[in-house]
């Protein structure tokens, strides 16, 4: 039904925001604290996900290492990811790019924005 | 700053800023660490985020200059020092005050300004706190541009997990969107890569987005995307439609063809599209797109030129209340001069105020129906009320609106705003149950509000209705009985039961949320809806939901009366409730007796002697006048000496002091200067089955 929606964030404030957007609009999400929470979640729960969202800065595995393992798992070379960046972070967003990210939204960013983001990339 | 997250907000800031405090107390024992640097960094980097995120400015700003400092420390341009551990303590207590008062919990505002240049000082650089959040761009003007777009996807997008669909449907919600995909550029089966997107589409677009606005759609793919945006047609262009570009123009412009090409093939005299294509100097779908190009221009234009007179004016609302309020006082004048023409018997001034009359009329007509504004805006705005609330409450709502196009006047539509917001937070508040006890109760997941609209005879009915639990009107009597607004001996219907939730602090729900329960609510809606003579109407079914029904007066300024004579007094009943006028003949009064009954057309109609309501003294004439009026489905007639005549009422509010006065609605003045009131018809009936209700009582009382 619903299509799934993994949140990336070490912020459970940020995660909590974008997740109560996306379920207002009918989206399952799962939530991971940072990268490798993220690949561990992906890996045991066997749950596939439809799109990932994810911050670059984070403890463990950050964002762009996230990333690049992401699209080697196969059934996820073509699923759209959406990197998180701040203003300040032009270098990362080029790795993030050049690691496989979709698209991006600097933070802070409304709701709205990420929705109409999620809208565009999840036809 | 409350709402989702506010609170995981505050307890994850505290947490980072402990993190940050130990990190700082740890690098003044051990300077080289490394790790605690980048420990620092980033908690610093995450409140910076969350905080810009929750609209938490001065956190974001304090936590960004800090994090650039110890950016510094991390590149090596800046040492380790205690001047450096002592700014991040100070720094850190300004935070924590920052979320002491996010959480309000302070009042006190810490010198943030003064925080900053200490910073700035420090760093040797000047943090002026530039702001973090990107000002919002302005959406353009209101007027209605046509962009040519030329979407060529990179391709590799599908690679890069992006459908170009997702794009064409932005466009296409910004405005009134023409596609023509291009496939001259597949190619070959031999070379065909089914992974690689070789489409690309020409996009005529009518808007009043800006050019930013459309280029921000394609921002996360700009790289490797090539984009054309060009603005071909705007209102105010020239307006002769035959006027626009000739297709080996457009051709040109779009740069799909060279000029000397095109004098060449013009040369040939045969249809350009046709030879062009022949000549193979350009594919036929490209010529598709610059013919659609052409069409749609010219088309734009065409309905521009007939439409002329509907084109819009802006004019500053306050213009128009004075305009309206001078057309009041017109209609007034007006009333007056016919008053004079009749007595003064002079035919040439007759014609004159007949002429004038009818000119007022047409005018009067006029202005209010500028004023008139489709209720499909104020709907508008419920929906976003409406997702955020059912979050908030962990509840599934969708907003159903129909009859967006019924018209109201703009003060009306002002003042119904807010009762229909408190009547929606009602219907997800209340009535509207949670995802799962609606599964068990065998409804869908998510709860259905209804918000219809619709003209009936001279009122627009506006109807809110939900699919929830319903009211329960056993637990309405026993809170009312409880909170001592009901006598518990006393029988009420279940509509009047349903009455009781209007009155102020009247609730039922245990426990107190942003949404309801707080006992306001209900009698705003009842005090909006009276300021508006209006009247609210309850039904509910127990499991299936409640509905609301209002009806409203078109406009508030002028009305059409019914002028009466009662006793030398003169009194307006609104027109629109006024089905006719029969005769009551005092043999009949006295036949009746008591009950105030007359037989009309086989029907039993009650009916209320106004001079007795209103104490006027002296005799009722021989012969009086029942104007008979429908009340809510109900016919009801109200006696008077005489009918006047149809009147222009222009409504004046009742003076403060009267402002409780009950069956009263306003005043008006009328032509010869005297003041009439205005008759609250469903107050007065109200009224007098409150009288009746207490005589009945006292009856019942004796006979025990």
């Amino acid at each position: 039904m619903g299509k799934r929606i993994m949140i990336v964030d070490d912020s459970s404030s940020i995660r909590a925001l974008i997740a109560s957007a996306l379920n207002g609009q009918g989206y399952d999400v799962l939530e991971a604290e940072d990268g490798a929470d993220a690949l561990e979640k992906l890996m045991t729960q066997g749950k596939s996900v439809d799109m990932m969202i994810t911050d670059l800065n984070m403890p463990r595995m950050d964002g762009i290492n996230l990333i690049e393992r992401f699209r080697k798992i196969p059934g996820y070379r073509f699923i759209p990811v959406v990197m998180l960046t701040t203003e300040s972070q032009e270098e990362k967003r080029r790795q993030g790019k050049a690691a496989g990210a979709s698209a991006w939204l600097t933070k802070p960013f409304k709701p709205e924005q990420l929705l109409g983001l999620v809208r565009m990339v999840l036809v | 700053m409350s709402g989702v997250g506010g609170e995981i907000f505050v307890d994850e800031a505290r947490e980072l800023l402990a993190e940050v405090e130990s990190a700082l107390l740890a690098l003044e024992r051990d300077a080289e660490d490394p790790e605690l640097v980048a420990t620092l960094f980033r908690a610093l980097h995450t409140l910076k985020g969350s905080g810009a995120m929750f609209g938490f400015d001065d956190i974001a700003t304090v936590a960004h200059e800090m994090e650039t400092v110890f950016e510094q420390v991390r590149s090596g341009s800046l040492a380790v020092s205690a001047e450096l551990v002592d700014l991040g303590l100070l720094a850190l207590d300004h935070l924590r005050t920052l979320v002491a008062l996010a959480a309000g919990e302070a009042r006190e505002h810490p010198d943030v300004v003064g925080l900053l240049a200490r910073i700035g000082a420090f760093s040797g650089r000047s943090a002026k706190g530039e702001p973090l959040i990107p000002a919002a761009r302005a959406i353009g003007s209101d007027l209605l541009r046509t962009y040519r777009i030329r979407f060529h996807p990179p391709a590799d997008i599908f690679q890069r997990g992006l459908n170009p669909l997702g794009f064409l449907h932005e466009l296409y919600a910004l405005g009134d969107c023409l596609a023509v995909v291009q496939t001259g550029e597949i190619p070959d089966l031999q070379a065909f890569d089914p992974q690689r997107c070789y489409l690309f589409w020409d996009l005529i677009l009518t808007t009043a987005a800006d050019h930013d606005a459309i280029r921000d759609i394609f921002i996360f793919i700009e790289d490797g995307c090539r984009l054309n945006i060009s603005l071909i047609d705007e209102e105010g262009w020239p307006e002769n439609a035959a006027d626009y570009k000739r297709l080996g123009e457009i051709l040109v412009e779009r740069g799909d063809l060279a000029t000397r090409d095109l004098e060449q093939v013009l040369r040939e005299r045969k249809r350009l599209g046709e030879s062009l294509v022949e000549a193979g100097l350009v594919d036929s779908s490209r010529v598709g797109s610059a013919l659609a190009e052409q069409q749609r221009i010219q088309e734009l234009r065409r309905q521009r030129q007939e439409g002329g007179t509907a084109k819009s004016l802006r004019v500053n609302s306050e213009k128009l209340d004075q305009l309206v309020d001078l057309v009041g006082e017109l209609v007034t004048i007006q009333a007056r001069l016919s008053q004079t023409s009749l007595r003064s018997h002079d035919p040439d001034i007759a014609a004159v105020a007949e002429e004038v009359e009818r000119l007022t009329w047409a005018l009067r007509d006029q202005v209010l129906n500028i004023r008139m504004l489709p209720i499909g805006t104020t709907f508008g705005n419920f929906r976003r009320m409406v997702r955020d609330l059912g979050a908030e409450l962990g509840k599934e709502v969708e907003l159903v609106t129909g009859g967006g196009e019924t018209e109201l006047d703009k003060t009306v539509l002002e003042r119904l705003n807010d009762p229909l917001a408190h009547l929606i937070r009602n219907c997800i508040g209340h009535g509207i149950e949670s995802p799962t006890e609606r599964l068990e109760a065998g409804k869908s997941r998510t709860g259905r509000i209804q918000l219809f609209a619709s003209q009936v005879g001279s009122n627009v009915q506006v109807q809110i209705s939900d699919d929830g639990r319903g009211l329960d009107s056993r637990r309405i009597r026993a809170q009312a009985v409880a909170s001592g607004l009901l006598a518990p001996e006393a029988e009420l219907n279940e509509k009047e039961l349903f009455e009781l939730i209007f009155i102020p602090g009247f609730t039922t729900t245990a426990e107190v949320t942003s949404v309801s329960g707080r006992g306001v609510g209900m009698d705003v809606v009842r005090q909006a809806v009276d300021g508006l003579r209006a009247t609210i109407d309850i039904a509910s079914t127990p499991g299936k939901g409640t509905t609301f029904t209002m009806e409203l007066p078109l406009t508030l300024a002028i009305i059409d009366g019914l002028l009466v004579d009662i006793g030398g007094e003169n009194f307006v009943l609104p027109l629109s409730a006024v089905e006719e006028c029969i005769e009551l003949k005092q043999e009949e009064r006295k036949k009746s007796g008591s009950r105030n009954l007359v037989y009309l057309r086989e029907e039993l109609i009650p009916f209320i002697r106004l001079r007795e309501r209103f104490g006027i003294p002296g005799e009722a004439p021989e012969i009086e006048q029942i104007v008979i009026a429908t009340l809510e489905k109900r016919r009801v007639g109200f006696v008077v000496d005489s009918v006047v005549g149809e009147n222009q009422t222009v409504i004046k509010p009742l003076g403060r002091l009267y402002r409780e006065a009950r069956g009263l609605s306003g005043a008006t003045i009328l032509g010869d200067g005297s003041v009439a009131l205005i008759l609250d018809l469903p107050q007065l009936v109200q009224m007098e089955e409150i009288a009746e209700d207490a005589l009945i009582g006292a009856f019942a009382g004796r006979k025990d």
